[in-house]
């Protein structure tokens, strides 16, 4: 093993944590005036070691860590959607007066554990990874510590979140005991020549544990609460940098641990897929909350990407990742929105009779929020659309017609409360007096969000095509 | 000879000390049995060749779990009294369930004599028998698994900075210490030399 060359494989984790125990220091001399300029330097500690991640590529400690195109493409989104939650986050925790340096920091070693998400090669890579990346998450969703609900969903979610890292960790022995080892390579080569039920055990435990963190059915129940009482910016990285690192994790154990078993676990995640369409879609729909609004949207997506990961082809897995960065600039965009409605007050305003007749109020905010909404649900000239296609494409690819068929089909129940949300913005009067807009960094983010998903995306699908396909190659 | 002293030394009083845990009326008595018993248990786990377990037992099980649980014992103020109560009420459930267990561990018993139900066979790692097992975790976590070594560290940081951010806060109107201007402070500011008249008293 050569350690350099490890060292420079893992470059990304080692900026992010080094540069993330330096702010730490200028956070504790410098208290809370700091924030800012820790916040900066927190973008542009994700932003250089985005670059060090494109820089170099190969195994590191072993097959503890993998390099390769896909962990690259993972690397790539989450630091996005961080840096964005970065950007989002400094007006509303102002306004709640609690501006702290440790919210960028935070962020900072939730991405190190995001980062070993997606390159974890080895089951102990992907638990140490998993729970560093966790515990970030908890301790960010109880941030404004003076707020009951936040302190709630940081409290539930910690409670479950151990309960599910217990799960997999269970099912990863189960998998040890009866491969004999962690590394994926080996378990792969171990399972090739037929499975034993104990280590059926263990992939079912380890794909429970996994669901749990994209927040699949059954696994579900966690994230409307979690996200409802989270605070919002916080929401929009939950939202979206952790789920890519969760999905992806599960799409390399599915295939480079389990891949000479497609069959066992292909019908555990059909079943999840649909399951999480169909709860998304029928659950969302007497919620009243705009974030618990979007937590049944995110349910609901996870199991249009699973769709993708069911198929088990290298056109799945692309699709996947294609889904992936579509579903990130839909949530971040949808999240910057929301976050710019604010009562007389300028307090915080989250629910969906908020926005009715927002149209009248606020063109622009309400144009944006529509195309993310149509975008959400898949309706064509949109770039979510394309997203669906890919993933359906995949699943017909594969065989599995019937799939394709129930997936579309419950997703006409989800484009209900996507559409309903249209209406009430345009077509409802106006009760309650909103002040909207909230600073030029949410309004830019919104306006370039929207211009992703617009049907100006489609432009970017030979890019964004290509990068995905070389990413799933690596797995192949 | 030693061994089989310091066996039954041990094993009698992880026993003992196991009973007086559940016996003892005073929690925090009961919780000082249990470290009695833990530490009792590591030294079983030294005469089997685990001294890596025994080391685990001591600075897990004492320094952390027993401690923790005294804290919690001592600081919350839970009747315990109270919490026997109704002996009488629970005695019928009680002994329904103590006839299950019982029926359950006949029955396990029983399926353990005729034979484990197969799952396959699991595969063990290769232990080297001369290497002691301290030494053996010692060369695989500093050098094989050093970059998961570290990012554990990672893990217990970002539990540091977890448990400050939700609690620490300002607090007015203390007095905390100020090393520097205590250092700072020079005799001839603080003390004045007096000849008071008889009878006179001092202006402070």
């Amino acid at each position: 093993m050569d350690y350099g060359q490890s060292l420079l494989i893992t470059l990304p984790e080692i900026i992010l944590s080094i540069g993330g125990l330096v702010l730490l220091l200028v956070a504790a001399w410098s208290g809370a005036k700091a924030t800012r300029a820790v916040s900066i330097s927190a973008v542009a500690l994700l932003v250089a070691a985005g670059v060090a991640t494109l820089c170099y590529t190969g195994d590191a400690f072993g097959a503890l860590y993998s390099g390769d195109q896909f962990s690259d493409f993972g690397h790539v989104l989450i630091y996005i959607a961080a840096a964005i939650s970065l950007m989002i986050a400094p007006r509303f925790f102002q306004r709640a007066g609690l501006a702290r340096a440790e919210y960028p920091i935070l962020i900072l070693y939730a991405c190190v554990g995001m980062g070993m998400m997606v390159s974890a090669t080895d089951f102990l890579t992907l638990y140490i990874g998993l729970e560093l990346n966790s515990l970030a998450a908890y301790v960010l969703a109880s941030f404004l510590r003076t707020d009951e609900r936040s302190a709630e969903a940081g409290l539930k979610y910690f409670v479950l979140g151990a309960l599910a890292s217990g799960i997999l960790l269970f099912g990863m022995s189960l998998v040890y005991g009866f491969t004999g080892s962690t590394s994926f390579v080996a378990v792969l080569g171990s399972l090739g020549g037929g499975m034993e039920t104990g280590a059926l055990f263990g992939i079912v435990f380890v794909l429970a544990g996994l669901a749990f963190k994209i927040s699949a059915v059954p696994f579900h129940m966690w994230t409307p609460d979690v996200y409802e009482g989270a605070p919002t910016p916080v929401t929009a990285f939950f939202a979206s940098a952790p789920k890519v690192a969760a999905t992806a994790l599960t799409v390399r154990v599915a295939v480079d641990a389990f891949g000479t078993q497609t069959l066992a676990w292909q019908q555990i995640i059909i079943f999840i897929a649909l399951a999480s369409i169909i709860l998304g879609g029928v659950a969302a729909i007497g919620q009243t909350n705009l974030k618990r609004l979007l937590a049944y949207s995110s349910i609901n997506n996870i199991g249009f990407l699973l769709i993708g990961l069911a198929a088990g082809t290298q056109e799945g897995i692309s699709a996947v990742l294609v889904y992936l960065s579509i579903y990130v600039a839909m949530t971040l965009g949808s999240f910057a929105c929301i976050m710019q409605l604010r009562g007389p007050d300028g307090e915080p305003r989250e629910e969906l009779s908020d926005i009715a007749g927002l149209s009248q109020t606020n063109k622009g905010l309400a144009l944006a929020m529509a195309i993310f909404m149509f975008s959400l649900a898949g309706i064509p000239p949109l770039f979510g659309f394309w997203g669906k296609v890919v993933v359906f494409d995949a699943a017909i690819g594969a065989g599995l017609l019937p799939l394709a068929v129930i997936g579309i089909a419950a997703s006409v129940i989800g484009a209900f409360y996507y559409i309903k949300i249209v209406k009430l913005m345009y077509f409802d009067e106006s009760r309650t007096v909103l002040q909207t807009g909230d600073g030029k960094a949410l309004a830019w983010i919104g306006a370039i969000m929207a211009l992703l998903v617009s049907p100006l995306g489609y432009f970017s699908i030979p890019l964004l095509g290509g990068f995905a396909n070389n990413a799933a190659s690596a797995l192949f | 000879m030693i061994q089989t002293f310091a066996f039954y030394l041990f094993a009698t009083i992880v026993l003992l000390s196991g009973a007086f845990t559940i016996f003892a009326k005073n929690p925090v008595h009961s919780v000082l049995w249990l470290i009695l018993a833990f530490f009792n248990a590591a030294g079983l786990m030294v005469l089997a060749g685990a001294e890596f377990i025994a080391m685990l037992l001591v600075i897990v099980y004492v320094g952390a779990v027993a401690v923790l649980f005294l804290f919690v014992v001592m600081m919350l103020d839970i009747d315990f009294a109270e919490l026997r109560a109704g002996f009488a009420r629970y005695l019928f459930f009680g002994i329904v369930l103590a006839v299950f267990l019982a029926i359950e561990l006949v029955l396990g018993l029983e399926a353990f004599r005729a034979g484990a139900i197969k799952l396959g066979t699991a595969t063990s790692a290769p232990v080297d028998a001369a290497v002691p097992n301290l030494e053996a975790i010692g060369a695989l976590l500093y050098t094989k698994y050093v970059f998961l070594f570290e990012a554990a560290g990672l893990i217990l940081l970002v539990a540091m900075i977890g448990a400050i951010v939700l609690t620490h806060r300002k607090r007015s109107g203390t007095r905390p210490q100020n090393v520097a201007k205590q250092v700072r402070r020079r005799p001839q500011d603080a003390v004045r030399n007096l000849t008071p008249e008889i009878g006179q008293g001092v202006d402070l």
